[in-house]
């Protein structure tokens, strides 16, 4: 039993973390209607930021979080001024070819500046060691990701429910034609709000290099697992990102424990099961 | 309605276009049989390579039905490539029968994707491009966790190249590259022929009227859904025996042809030939592979060239490099611009 509670925690901090990956995808296609499939890149580039500021300048973790925060949310910006803006009018699946564009460009750019070979900087002292729970040694760094998990979602909550800023974004994300007439700068909320997607992708892989390997091509990995939560929560979704998080993460930590084998299998029929039955996602209002 | 008022006849072509056609048959022609020479001027490189090239390319024209015929992006489409190379893999593995290997795997695959198609042609646009990737990835993971049947990551090794036969009438043997060669070309021409048939039918063009306004076409009285499946099935059927004809070549299938990434080989392909211009996707394998190997010659890193191209394709040339060479210039209609109702899109908000 205490093993079991055990395994659900360390499916919670799994599921922080899947919530942090998918968020700013659920949010850059809720307003901008744009499926990035660029947005693993974005992570990965976030985790090399905070390698260099980190592991390689010697900068305190915090500070080198926030610095790959900032670069990362500078090239969204310029994904978005540069090249996207100019094609909303033609097709989706155009939109959709060039963010592929990115993801060919920016795993390459990756291994030009930083090599082909794996990164491993060392934990931050302060995320070292473990604490006992339920009779096992669980990782700080666990509570650390679901501590940064579940303040993300409070400040996202109390950024679009309870703010001037929000409101403007959920306007254009309901009607941008309307949202553009009563005088929105609806291309600036876009950019802002692609930038600031990018930013939450950078988020999740900042956070993650003290214990996942910093290697090219995490991305492609990493985007497959964003979909399935936006999918299932519903594309654009923010709250049922939020939820969806929380069930894949805690089953897939139940799953690797029961069933090891088929975990992947089952995790894409639940995907298809869920845009056959309910497209608009489990949780839509 | 009866279902032939359903077909819409092709126009018939003006003098000027009949001059275009007979001119790209003769291009034709002449490239079909310099393909039949180059075992004989050419090296060993070359001739792999031409075959590399060919099975792209009946992969790319079986995914451009569905995308650029049929408005229908889909990014599963590795999965069939994968179940007609482990199909044949699986066949040659216990039966050495070259015909028997490749017939099995494009049977597989049509199998999948007739029944995944079935689901997939439930959504249009970015909801059907999502189920397609779900379900490729489905077939990847099959291939990579199923050990015991698929080899898991390992793959599966030792496929022999083994005797194009009949029993009791012919058994050539295919075991050098040159012959194998003749295999892959007639096959792929044989493929690519009857998919130009396919177009230019009634079945094609409907197809396409499905594509330009699905509202149009059901008012038409045509089935919509049930031709989307018929395209889908048969882009699988030809992603199939591009597949099949992979494991004779290499001896070995492993994995990473069902992931996704292997997916957007055709998509680039066909995008950079021309998603509107039947010779796109094949002029697109070419120009995949060459600009890949010309690039690996300067660079390891040649998928951030292809990275520049596809940018650069989309931002400016979105017909492809076919569009230069189209003499009349259409007003190209894009997959799906139609806007369809009962969408999920409409009620997913943030």
């Amino acid at each position: 039993m205490e093993n079991f509670a055990f395994q659900g925690l360390i499916g919670l901090s799994l599921a922080m973390y899947l919530w942090l990956i998918s968020a700013g995808l659920t949010i850059i296609f809720g307003v901008l209607k744009v499926v990035n499939f660029a947005h693993g890149s974005l992570f990965m580039v976030g985790a090399y930021l905070a390698y260099t500021f980190y592991g390689q300048l010697g900068l305190p973790f915090g500070l080198a979080v926030l610095l790959s925060l900032l670069g990362t949310g500078a090239l969204g910006f310029v994904m978005e001024r540069g090249f996207l803006r100019r094609i909303y009018q033609v097709d989706e699946a155009y939109q959709l070819l060039l963010t592929f564009g990115f993801i060919l460009i920016l795993d390459d750019a990756v291994k030009i500046i930083w090599g082909g070979v794996f990164k491993i900087p060392p934990i931050p002292a302060f995320l070292d060691g473990s604490w006992p729970v339920l009779g096992r040694a669980f990782p700080v760094y666990n509570a650390f990701v679901i501590a940064v998990g579940l303040l993300v979602a409070v400040l996202l909550w109390v950024m679009f429910d309870r703010t001037w800023w929000g409101r403007i974004v959920r306007a254009t994300a309901s009607d941008r034609e309307m949202a553009n007439a009563i005088g929105i700068n609806v291309p600036w909320v876009f950019s802002a709000v692609f930038a600031f997607g990018a930013m939450l992708a950078a988020l999740g892989g900042a956070i993650g290099i003290p214990v996942r390997v910093v290697a090219p091509g995490i991305g492609a990995t990493m985007i497959i697992q964003a979909f399935i939560i936006t999918v299932i929560g519903g594309l654009g979704n923010l709250k049922g990102a939020f939820i969806s998080s929380l069930i894949v993460g805690v089953l897939s930590a139940y799953g690797t424990l029961f069933f090891p084998v088929f975990e992947l299998f089952f995790i894409f029929v639940i995907m298809a099961v869920v845009l056959l039955v309910r497209p608009q996602g489990l949780f839509a209002r | 309605m009866t279902v032939r008022d359903a077909h819409p006849s092709p126009p018939p072509l003006s003098r000027a276009e009949r001059g275009v056609t007979s001119r790209a048959a003769i291009l034709v022609a002449i490239l079909v049989f310099a393909l039949f020479l180059l075992p004989w001027v050419a090296g060993k490189y070359p001739v792999y390579l031409a075959m590399q090239i060919l099975i792209l390319a009946v992969f790319s024209v079986g995914f451009n039905l569905l995308f650029g015929y049929t408005g229908l992006l889909s990014f599963g489409q590795a999965g069939f490539f994968a179940v007609g190379a482990y199909g044949c893999a699986k066949i040659l593995l216990a039966v050495p029968n070259l015909l028997l290997g490749i017939a099995g795997g494009v049977v597989a695959a049509g199998v999948a994707a007739f029944l995944l198609g079935i689901l997939s042609v439930r959504h249009t646009r970015i909801y059907f491009s999502m189920l397609t990737l779900a379900f490729g990835m489905m077939i990847f993971s099959i291939a990579w966790k199923w050990r015991d049947y698929t080899g898991g990551d390992d793959g599966l090794v030792g496929i022999p190249r083994a005797p194009l036969e009949i029993p009791g009438l012919l058994s050539i043997s295919v075991a050098a590259m040159d012959r194998y060669y003749y295999v892959v070309l007639v096959l792929s021409l044989l493929a690519i022929a009857a998919m130009h048939r396919l177009v230019h039918s009634p079945l094609g063009l409907t197809l396409q009227a499905v594509r330009d306004s699905e509202t149009r076409a059901q008012f038409a009285g045509v089935p919509v859904r049930k031709y989307r499946l018929v395209a889908f099935t048969i882009a699988g059927l030809y992603a199939g025996l591009a597949g099949a004809l992979l494991p004779p070549l290499e001896n070995t299938v492993t994995p990473p042809i069902a992931h996704w990434t292997m997916s957007a080989e055709p998509v680039l392909a066909t995008l950079m030939g021309g998603i509107h211009s039947f010779a796109g996707p094949i002029v697109g394998s070419l120009l995949f592979f060459v600009i890949k190997d010309v690039a690996m010659r300067f660079t390891e890193y040649w998928l951030i060239v292809f990275g520049v191209i596809v940018v650069a394709m989309v931002m400016r040339f979105p017909n492809g490099v076919m569009s230069f060479f189209e003499h009349r210039q259409r007003p190209a209609p894009i997959p799906g611009t139609v806007r369809t109702e009962g969408e999920g899109g409409k009620s997913a908000r943030t």
